[in-house]
């Protein structure tokens, strides 16, 4: 039986393959001085795939009978969550490739592979939006992991990149080992791979440990994924290590394919078993803001500051899904809250990193204190600087209030002692982490800067991805309907 | 002038963000626009707060010139501004206040200078100010009384004292604490009211209905540590002195003149009458933290040797005397309270100007260190002297009308509020004022009177001079005109006041008629 193939709904995908294949004959042919060349088509192919994106999303906005498009017996679904899914990893890569293109040409690096791998990974992302079977989840979660384990250690000769990267890819592989042997267990006791049939399994399962089990190592691989507290040992040395670009992509569009996983998963399939996973995502959000916020305290280097701040985010992002079994509502608010969060997170992480790879250009250091004076040396970079801080503690009036807002209210909404005990410890982080990010916004504004600091010079493409994400981050954070919109739409087609 | 109606607060609220953006396209050097732009801005939005208030209906108590258009959706949250009498004084005052900002640093650039940043923070912070006051959604409030952290804390931190980093981490923590919890209960108002919504005026027709008691109670805590560290409320004051002596002058009167009332202003409009049962339980609680504050604070006055601290310790004793008629919850006394409010916006900024400019002139404020102003600036040392009568509560003066109303409404508060515990608390409340009128008048006689020291005799001491004048004279004259005509101000927030004590009232009487019912039998 020939499957039926829809044409549309693949064709991000497609253009994203062909552009890949085009990148690699490129490489090839182009002469070495010309090799730079391939990160414009890797650009024009990024934009390229964004266009059916819209085609397909331009129903959702008009008209509310938005048909998904069902391929593969439901195993690949393109319905409204895919595509705001998709649509964000697109434009999460587009501003990351802005952001590497100087770095990756004036930096002694083999520049055709680069693109390849990064696209490659952003493939799986955009499978991943879509699929909705154990398998093709696996498939999809390995095409993200392999290539950026060898982006990590893309500085052949800094150990420190190498240790990132074999780092990252010996924790990857027994993540994906542990995360196989649960679906394999999930699969042996529902008979079926495709997470609806999970779903309905589940809901007339008899009472048995062997379920709890199954579930406990599928999520613990995704923990690894997202950098979840006690599974994120990995994260600050690789981010450290990798290339800065690489670990904004790390940082945000890989760690949002993870927590995409976790939602089809427990949403579409492992959702009726409540005891299976409510438990252990309510200890890994707490655990993960409050060891990722006291541990990035104590940072003096800024990549690593912001990397286990961005474990503490990952703690707030999952804390909704802690509570979300309550009632379909309930699970609403929370898928909502998720998605809202992923989005302004992108944009203020990759903001943050962005201005992180424009001052270091300068500095040639990671170090918090070379941020002293900013403020004196490059008004404008230090007030977009500040902007990202800001928003990641979550000050309105931008972006990063609404996201912790949607946080609480999620929690709030649920109700009971475990729900507000989370929405409490949540408080109590947001509080801390003020406190390091407004350290870096002290060192910018209140000291003086170094003997002879100059500010730094911007190449045109970091300057075009600095302002796409502070524009984002100013503009919903006045006006938060943007995003919200597109976390309702995404939940509705997933929650009913 | 209906299109008027529609956009005055809009306007009020969003036109000094548009001078901030119109700032940053004026050359760095061309100081003289940058501060005309400035001004200009000021005086405009002021300007609109003066249409407003010939434009207002004194007598309805209603909420005017309401707005209520689409902002958040999916949250059910609206973009709901409008202004009552309680909102409306304190909405002008903080246009006003920010005028006087503008025009007193024309030539008092704090270092690191930078007047166009200066400025920048000065109409930002008004933008939170204004809309705090204009909210009628309870996100959009949240948003508001945020927005004013942040161009604080770069006041303080970047053009403060020696001590100002610790000051400025230290104001921020403490209210980012406050108001994560207050977002919590905020949140709390919403999933549990019988109608989930964000709408003030709704939740406050509703007082609570469909919370258990219980619940009430703790809601009510939240909201009270979110407003009672943003007054402060003794013992959540200690980020106040700090904040107060580290920050530059126009800082001080900002803070002191409108942003603590951020906080008592919420006690009016959202935690009394959202939850009356609640703060009738709460009451006696918040007015013994009142009056010991007003102890407290004037206790640490007296203790001070810097000039701009004492004045911050009198802050907290101040906010004691509105909050204690706050916690009285009758009409007297919340009137008292808002009369308490802007005469505390006034006095207490001009003594921080006052302060700042003797600062200037003698580059210390060590009060040991000072003397004699009189001789060698007698119009300043008067100023000086005028404005610690006025804050003392002299009769005649607008201090008085604060002071001695909160003071004479704790003697029969509202429900069944324990009448003893706050005829206790009248008497405390009224040794308080005899403090204030020892540790102002010991400050005036350290600064004012006697000889200069010696290292200051022979320093050439300039008078008050053009920008001083025009800052101050306004403030001076209104002292003045709310001492001798206190009616002016009676008479705009007593019907908004009467109509929400009113309400509060009938809910209480509701809720505590079935015990009384009991006891007769």
């Amino acid at each position: 039986m020939n499957p039926v193939v829809d044409y549309h709904a693949l064709a991000p995908e497609i253009v994203l393959t062909a552009t890949i294949v085009v990148v690699l004959i490129a490489d090839l042919l182009f002469p070495e001085r010309d090799r730079w060349q391939t990160s414009r088509i890797a650009s024009i192919g990024v934009l390229g795939a964004l266009i059916p994106v819209l085609t397909l999303a331009s129903g959702v906005f008009t008209d509310n009978h938005f048909v998904a498009r069902s391929m593969f017996g439901g195993a690949y679904v393109v319905d409204e969550y895919a595509l705001v899914l998709k649509g964000f990893f697109l434009v999460t890569t587009y501003i990351v490739l802005l952001l590497s293109i100087d770095e990756i040409k004036e930096g002694d690096y083999y520049q055709g592979e680069f693109w390849y791998l990064l696209l490659s990974s952003v493939l799986g992302m955009l499978i991943m939006s879509s699929a909705r079977d154990l398998i093709s989840i696996f498939v999809a979660l390995e095409l993200i992991s392999i290539p950026t384990f060898v982006l990590a250690g893309w500085q052949k000769h800094n150990s420190k990149s190498n240790e990132a990267a074999i780092k990252y890819y010996l924790i990857g592989v027994i993540s994906s080992a542990v995360m196989l042997y649960g679906m394999s267990l999930i699969y042996g006791l529902s008979g079926t791979t495709m997470l609806r049939g999970i779903f309905v399994y589940l809901q007339h399962a008899p009472d048995l440990g062997l379920i709890l089990v199954a579930c406990f190592l599928t999520l613990a691989g995704f923990a690894f994924k997202i950098s979840a507290v006690p599974f994120h040992f990995w994260a600050p040395d690789t981010y450290e290590g990798a290339p800065t670009p690489v670990t904004a992509f790390l940082s945000v569009a890989s760690k949002a394919g993870g927590f995409v996983a976790l939602l089809t998963i427990i949403f579409v399939g492992l959702y009726p078993q409540t005891d299976g996973w409510q438990p252990v995502l309510w200890f890994l959000a707490a655990a993960s803001m409050t060891v990722g916020n006291l541990t990035a305290l104590r940072q003096n280097n800024i990549v690593r500051m912001l990397a286990y701040s961005s474990i503490a985010q990952g703690g707030f992002i999952l804390a909704p899904l802690a509570v979300a079994g309550g009632s379909s509502n309930h699970g609403r608010d929370a898928f909502q809250a998720v998605v809202i969060y992923l989005l302004i997170y992108g944009a203020m992480n990759l903001g943050a990193f962005a201005v992180v790879i424009a001052v270091a250009r300068r500095t040639r250091s990671g170090a918090i204190s070379s941020y002293a004076g900013l403020g004196v040396t490059s008004p404008a970079l230090a007030v977009i600087m500040t902007i990202f801080l800001f928003s990641l503690a979550g000050v309105p009036p931008l972006a990063g209030w609404f996201a912790k807002f949607v946080m609480f209210r999620a929690l709030l909404d649920a109700g009971g002692s475990w729900a507000v005990a989370l929405a409490v410890i949540a408080a109590v982080n947001s509080v801390i982490a003020f406190f390091y990010y407004a350290g870096v916004a002290r060192r910018i504004w209140f000291d003086a800067p170094a003997e002879g600091a100059t500010a730094p010079r911007i190449p045109a493409a970091l300057n075009l991805s600095i302002g796409l994400c502070v524009t984002a981050v100013v503009v919903v954070g006045v006006y938060p309907q943007l995003f919200a919109r597109l976390g309702d739409v995404a939940a509705r087609s997933i929650t009913g | 002038m209906n299109w008027f109606d529609d956009w005055a607060l809009p306007l009020g609220v969003f036109l000094p963000a548009v001078g901030m953006v119109l700032l940053f396209f004026i050359p760095k050097k061309n100081e003289t626009a940058i501060k005309a732009t400035a001004l200009l801005t000021t005086v405009v939005t002021f300007a609109v707060g003066v249409v407003i208030l010939f434009r207002f209906n004194y007598h309805s108590g209603t909420l005017q010139f309401t707005v209520n258009e689409q902002w958040i959706p999916v949250i059910h949250s609206r973009f709901h501004v409008g202004i009552d009498g309680i909102s409306l004084p304190l909405l002008v005052l903080s246009m006003f206040i920010c005028i006087l900002a503008v025009i007193y640093s024309w030539d008092h650039f704090p270092e690191p200078r930078n007047p166009r940043a200066f400025l920048a923070l000065i109409l930002l912070l008004e933008v939170g100010m204004n809309g705090t006051f204009a909210a009628q959604d309870l996100i959009l409030f949240f948003v508001f009384f945020e927005f004013v952290l942040l161009p604080m804390f770069f006041m303080i931190g970047v053009w403060g004292g020696p001590n100002r980093q610790y000051a400025a981490i230290k104001f921020f923590l403490f209210t980012l604490f406050g108001s994560a919890l207050m977002l919590v209960a905020f949140l709390a108002l919403y999933f549990l009211s019988k109608h989930p919504t964000f709408d003030m005026v709704q939740l406050a027709k509703m007082h609570g209905e469909g919370i258990a008691y219980g619940t009430q109670l703790l809601v009510f805590g939240g909201l009270f540590l979110g407003f009672a560290i943003k007054v402060p409320i003794f013992p959540f004051h200690t980020w106040l002195p700090d904040a107060h002596t580290e920050a530059p002058t126009v800082g001080s009167v900002l803070l002191a003149a409108i942003m603590l009332k951020l906080g008592t202003y919420g006690f009016v409009r959202i935690a009394i009458p959202f939850l009356p049962r609640a703060a009738q339980a709460w009451a006696p609680w918040i007015g013994l933290l009142a009056v010991i504050g007003i102890i407290y604070g004037s206790l640490c006055c007296l203790a001070q040797r810097d000039m701009k601290r004492l004045i911050a310790f009198s802050s907290v004793a101040h906010m004691g005397f509105v909050m204690l008629g706050i916690a009285t919850l009758t009409n007297f006394g919340i009137n008292a309270a808002i009369f308490g409010m802007v005469a505390h916006g006034l006095i207490t900024g001009m003594l921080f100007f006052v302060a700042g400019s003797i600062q200037e002139r003698f580059n210390t404020r060590e009060m040991s260190r000072l003397g004699g102003l009189l001789t060698q600036a007698p119009k300043l040392g008067w100023i000086l002297g005028f404005c610690a009568m006025a804050s003392l509560g002299l009769p005649g003066l607008a201090g008085f009308w604060g002071e001695f109303p909160a003071i004479l409404s704790a003697y029969q508060p509202a429900g069944n509020i324990s009448d003893i515990t706050f005829r206790v608390y009248m008497v405390v409340a009224a040794v308080g004022t005899v403090l204030a009128a020892g540790y102002l008048l010991w400050m005036f006689q350290k600064v004012a009177f006697g000889t200069p020291k010696d290292e200051f005799k022979d320093a050439h001491i300039h008078d008050v001079h053009g920008p001083e004048w025009i800052a101050w004279t306004p403030l001076l004259v209104l002292i003045v005109v709310l001492g001798i005509y206190p009616n002016f101000l009676f008479k705009v927030t007593d019907p908004a006041v009467t109509r929400e004590t009113k309400q509060v009232a009938a809910v209480l009487q509701q809720a505590n008629r079935p015990k009384t019912e009991a006891a007769n039998r």
